[in-house]
């Protein structure tokens, strides 16, 4: 049998084989297979576990494991599809699936590439006419119906954590990391437009007109000042911004 | 190029020492760090690696270079590892005789070689791609095995061919050693008299949990009296050789680290004064 032969017969045991009919070395790399993947997700999803209980999480390991073999050569990647499964597992308790997404997404926030953070200081030179905001690229989204946002620090703080509800409207929540440690923010369906346009490569002037059309003078002018503020406050902004060869 | 020797004794850097190593100047020559761990685009953790540089040197031992796949390697892991070690400038890159991955699945775990003609042709492929990729010479370890195939050479003889046809160099595994001895029933000791002691640059220290049926490569545990005999028996071979306890589960304080890397350090003294 020819080396790749072998590498493909094994790798396929270690997913499907059948231990009890296996030698015993066999068993120990099925063995560490499994346990270095239900560590992983152990690890990364503790606030998730502790929301569903011990039992439903192993058992939403064991359909993970078998739903999603690992690929990456790195088994950072190897949480990126759970929150996906626990979307099938759970479709009528969405906020599971939106809890294990802000977990995974702020341990992804922690390691994403370094990029120097505009500072208030740094905003008064810059020239808003031409400038064009510049996100942080550790930042990422997703759209939410639940209150996981509030699990999230509910169980982080040890205190009750509130019951799932789900939310008015759809909102946004924002991650992100400042400096060296991952946030998060929710936001409402007006500031999701706005910083989608502004991700999008229109200018800040622009932008204001936009937000100006849809929310009127006064309303567009105070909401654009607001978020700006917000943004730059909160970090999420990088020094890019007004570079001639960004400019527009 | 060749591999410089480098006669230190270290210990692996684990996120509960993390503080103690920054805040204080701990005796140790060299911090052994698993190479993906830090393998990430920035954050915390490439900021800690780079002060940890600052006040140690380094080596970088990784888990998933996959040298013995038979489909080659994977081009992004080895261009990352190759910025890693630019920023870094380690003492040491290392990684595994074993195989991770095949056809676009990653085990994670280090899955063991046939040792014959056909996966040391792939092997020494692979070794020296990795070495072109990061433009210096690497350490492969021998590892822990839980099976065995059919042969063509001994592991001794398979890992010496790999050093003379790459110029690789090996990171001797001594508790890996024992464990695959007590595993596959041969004499650890004529295993090491086989070895090619002139390409050994580095030895990992390590511990082991008895299994069901097997001894398994668990790093959760002391240095045993068994592991100890080994290093004794080997190190008159050796020339200036990094060691290093490993540990990488129950980790305990410093300093009973700290206590074993000075056993270590009482051996190697010892071996040197009766050569001497």
């Amino acid at each position: 049998m020819s080396l790749l032969a072998l590498q493909r017969q094994f790798g396929t045991w270690l997913r499907n084989g059948d231990a009890d009919a296996a030698p015993s070395g066999m068993r120990v790399y099925q063995n560490n297979y499994r346990a270095s993947l239900s560590a992983c997700l152990e690890d990364s999803f503790a606030r998730t576990r502790a929301w569903i209980g011990e039992g439903a999480f192993e058992e939403a390991i064991i359909r993970h494991i078998h739903r999603v073999p690992p690929s990456s050569w790195t088994l950072d990647a190897y949480p990126r599809d759970f929150p996906d499964t626990l979307d099938l597992l759970y479709p009528d308790d969405p906020e599971v699936a939106e809890l294990a997404w802000l977990e995974l997404a702020l341990a992804e926030a922690f390691v994403a590439p370094d990029a120097q953070r505009l500072t208030q200081a740094d905003a008064l030179n810059v020239d808003w006419d031409k400038a064009v905001l510049r996100f942080s690229p550790t930042l990422d989204f997703r759209r939410v119906v639940t209150n996981a946002d509030a699990i999230w620090s509910a169980l982080t703080s040890k205190t009750l954590p509130p019951p799932a509800v789900r939310l008015d409207s759809p909102h946004v929540l924002l991650v992100w990391r400042r400096d060296l440690i991952s946030q998060f923010r929710l936001i409402d369906a007006r500031e999701d437009q706005a910083l989608a346009l502004a991700r999008s490569g229109l200018s800040f002037a622009r932008l204001c007109d936009a937000i100006v059309a849809a929310e009127g003078e006064a309303e567009g002018v105070a909401l654009a000042g607001q978020w700006l503020g917000r943004w730059l406050a909160d970090g999420l902004l990088t020094n890019q911004t007004g570079h001639p060869e960004y400019g527009c | 190029m060749s591999i410089p020797s480098f006669g230190g004794f270290g210990l692996g850097l684990r996120k509960p020492h993390y503080a103690e190593f920054l805040e204080h100047r701990i005796a140790a020559d060299f911090l052994e760090v698993i190479s993906e761990n830090f393998m990430v685009d920035g954050g915390r953790p490439r900021q800690l690696l780079r002060d940890i540089r600052a006040r140690y040197r380094v080596a970088l031992h990784g888990v998933s270079m996959s040298v013995g796949s038979a489909e080659g390697l994977d081009c992004a892991y080895l261009a990352r590892l190759r910025g890693l070690v630019d920023e870094i400038d380690p003492l040491f890159v290392s990684d595994h005789l074993c195989w991770t991955r095949v056809g676009g699945f990653n085990s994670h775990d280090l899955l063991p070689l046939p040792y014959t003609q056909e996966a040391l042709a792939i092997v020494a492929a692979n070794v020296a791609q990795a070495q072109d990729a990061l433009g210096r010479p690497i350490l492969i370890e021998n590892p822990s095995t839980y099976v065995a195939f059919d042969a063509e050479m001994r592991e001794g003889e398979f890992l010496d061919a790999l050093c003379v046809q790459t110029g690789c160099g090996l990171l001797l595994d001594v508790n890996n050693v024992y464990v695959n001895a007590a595993n596959h029933g041969f004499d650890p000791h004529a295993w090491l008299d086989a070895i090619p002691a002139q390409h050994v640059r580095q030895i990992h220290l390590a511990g082991h949990s008895q299994g069901v049926e097997l001894l398994i490569d668990t790093h959760d545990q002391p240095v045993p009296p068994s592991v100890w005999d080994l290093y004794a028996h080997i190190l008159p071979r050796l020339g200036p050789v990094a060691t290093m306890i490993e540990r990488d589960d129950a980790i305990p304080p410093l300093h009973e680290l700290l206590a074993e890397l000075g056993a270590a350090r009482a051996i190697a003294g010892s071996v040197k004064r009766l050569a001497a």
